[in-house]
């Protein structure tokens, strides 16, 4: 093959893939049967982008010819970019020859939609078919579902690949109908249940009859623009849990809108991506997987939007401070969890280390905890904790006193309130 | 009283678990153990250099199973690849709780050796990790996929697993230029080798007398690829820095300079 037709393809090609975010490569469990490559469940980030970003897959479109225009996208076909397209085996030829360096885990396969969503999803299918039954590849393939494509192929897809995405891009209906009029929202939500029932019979399948196939053996996963459409922080976060939910999504991923295109509709080229409010979105995010909160809690009629200054669960817990202070020596682990400060593994380690004696101030801080935030909300075997009787407010400044963020100049004019 | 002892041992587990068993089965004062080679005269004491015994290794590995698991004697093997000064002592403290504390439990993370312990595992789990990440080969003339590291642990023993499994169908080499040996995949056995660098010989990537000319226009496409996957306005080098610390840059053929 030519290295310089390839080179430019893949600048091309990687350029207009990147704005999809996802590169997990975690979940997925394929041994290799003396071919190349294996998935043991735990990803690896072969190395990370000046953007801080993970690179563990090879996250190319197939073709960046599209034949929808949604105003957001980078590949619309009103916007004039140069157009390139993979063959098949160029794709097959990278991926196996980047793997076999170990520069990465796998093979992330997007495409615009050209001819039609079928004709595209097929050729998605056919990549991650020669993958495996030609090359005997065993490494992590993620293939995007098609808006539009057809149930037998959404069928054949998860065969193949390890996880499954469409992305869902704008997170309200009204969004989706202003910027990509020729979308239906339907379109987006077929090909997730296709999955996810696929899954279903697939995995009780497996319960009766062991040499059952995998299919889509790390699940499914979907993204939304954040920040295109004026959605509230709430509206984001129950669609979120809406399809974490309704599809049994592995991640829901969030992606503050980077302006590609001078559209009225849309915050004009050059306005700054709202990184902070994405963190903030994560942040609750893993509140939900991993804390056992409910959305609910979080976000709701009084509270539609998301602190800036301080992380949801600070937020939550000065909301209700209530039910603090707990003691560290007897507290469930549910509760201890809702502490700021606490992370779920030093909860692992708190609830182990108390079977074996009562902790002290000392303790927690040599098991890591961040006591500077945790301070004001336990107690512990110790005769010092904080007695003053203070406020929110007051707890607030204090904490923003004794932390450093390379957020703080996003939110340096709120700071000074509080500032005594 | 008993006298103060300074044990010396050959750098091996096997070694330093003999030492674990001298130290018991005679009822030792231990003050250090370290390898023989770096003993130190001493004016108190009394040095001695115990010679590595595979059975006394294996019934101190044996007897600790019984106690703590695998999971735990793992947690012990891969401290020890650590290497950092005095780990020795700390695992010796750690398997006398183990032993003599009816109560001892791997997860009493109240008790500060049994913390420290977990804490150093979890640092030689992170470079394992790191390796496994950084590693990149490089396709040789004979058809060997070759790299080179400089772990700041031993762990070249415990990535091998996953590198045998992974890369199951071509034959490479991993070698530690810090501590001069590394593991060779021949397609059907992993091997650990001794090769000889001569001065004058350049194994930098792009070496033609070394490396297909393939090899070259492949880590070009990765460049180019790793480039383009970057989005400029979201640029973040303090967390970049985090992810991938400088130390680590020179095996990564995206972060390091073409001519070079």
């Amino acid at each position: 093959m030519s290295f310089e037709r390839i080179k430019e393809k893949l600048n091309i090609l990687a350029d207009a893939a990147k704005y999809d975010i996802s590169c997990s490569s975690s979940g997925s469990k394929r041994a290799n049967k003396g071919g190349l490559g294996n998935s043991d469940g735990v990803g690896i980030c072969h190395s990370y982008t000046e953007d801080g970003r993970c690179v563990s897959l090879l996250k190319i479109l197939l073709t960046n010819h599209c034949i929808f225009d949604c105003a957001y996208c980078v590949t619309r076909k009103s916007n004039d970019i140069k157009r390139a397209a993979f063959k098949i085996e160029e794709v097959v030829s990278l991926t196996m020859n980047f793997y076999r360096r170990n520069y990465i885990e796998g093979l992330f396969l997007s495409s615009g939609i050209f001819k039609s969503p079928d004709h595209t999803m097929e050729r998605l299918v056919q990549v991650a078919k020669k993958l495996r039954l030609e090359e005997n590849f065993n490494g992590y393939i993620h293939l995007k579902s098609i808006p539009g494509a057809s149930d037998e192929l959404m069928q054949e897809a998860g065969l193949y690949a390890d996880r499954l995405s469409v992305n869902i891009e704008i997170p309200t209906i009204s969004g989706l109908k202003l910027l990509a009029p020729d979308k239906k929202h339907e379109d987006f939500i077929k090909p997730m249940e296709a999955v996810k029932n696929a899954i279903q019979i697939y995995q009780s399948e497996k319960k009766i009859i062991r040499s059952t196939p995998k299919y889509a053996p790390a699940g499914q996963s979907t993204q939304m623009i954040v920040g295109a459409t004026g959605e509230s922080d709430r509206d984001v976060m129950y669609s979120a849990a809406y399809y974490y939910q309704k599809f049994k999504m592995k991640r829901v991923y969030y992606s503050g809108y980077i302006p590609v295109t001078n559209d009225s509709r849309l915050p004009a080229l050059g306005s700054p991506v709202p990184l902070l409010r994405e963190n903030r979105l994560y942040q609750t995010d893993w509140l939900l997987r991993f804390y056992g909160f409910d959305i609910r809690e979080l976000l709701n009629e009084q509270h539609q939007n998301l602190d800036l200054d301080v992380d949801p669960k600070l937020s939550w817990a000065l909301r209700n401070q209530n039910i603090f202070p707990l003691d560290i020596n007897k507290a469930d682990k549910q509760l201890l969890a809702r502490v700021p400060g606490i992370g779920m593994k030093s909860v692992h380690k708190i609830i182990e280390a108390r079977k074996f004696r009562n902790l002290s101030w000392e303790h927690l801080k040599k098991i890591g905890i961040a006591l500077n935030r945790a301070k004001y909300f336990i107690t512990c075997n110790s005769k010092s904790f904080e007695r003053r009787d203070l406020s929110p407010d007051q707890i607030k400044g204090f904490i923003l006193q004794n932390s450093a963020s390379k957020f703080r100049d996003d939110y340096g004019i709120q700071l000074k309130l509080f500032t005594p | 009283m008993k006298t103060i002892m300074s044990l010396g041992y050959d750098g091996t587990y096997e070694g330093f678990l003999t030492c674990v068993f001298q130290t018991f089965e005679q009822n030792l004062e231990v003050h250090t153990i370290t390898l023989e080679n770096l003993m130190q005269a001493s004016m108190f004491g009394k040095n001695e250099v115990v010679i590595t015994d595979l059975e006394k290794a294996n019934r101190v590995q044996n007897a600790l199973k019984k106690r703590i698991a695998a999971s735990g004697t793992r947690q012990l093997y891969w401290v020890f690849l650590s290497e950092k000064e005095g780990i020795e002592m700390d695992l010796l403290s750690y398997i006398k709780l183990v032993f003599k504390d009816e109560k001892f439990s791997t997860k009493d993370f109240g008790n500060h050796i049994v913390l420290k312990i977990n804490q150093i595992a979890k640092q030689v789990h992170r470079e394992k990790h790191r390796m496994e990440a950084f590693v990149r080969f490089k396709l040789t003339h004979d058809e060997i996929f070759f790299a080179t590291i400089e772990p700041d642990f031993n762990v070249l023993p415990i990535i091998l697993p996953h590198f045998e499994a992974r890369y199951a169908d071509q034959k490479w080499i991993i070698y530690d230029l810090n501590r001069n040996f590394g593991i060779f995949y021949n397609l059907l056995k992993t091997e650990f080798i001794n090769l000889d660098f001569h001065e004058t010989f350049s194994i930098d990537r792009n070496n033609p007398s070394i490396y297909k000319a393939s090899e070259i226009e492949f880590q070009k496409l990765w460049q180019e690829y790793f480039s383009s996957t970057n989005i400029k306005s979201r640029k973040n080098m303090k967390l970049h820095l985090q992810h991938v610390p400088k130390r680590y840059w020179k095996y990564l053929t995206e972060k390091s300079t073409w001519q070079n």
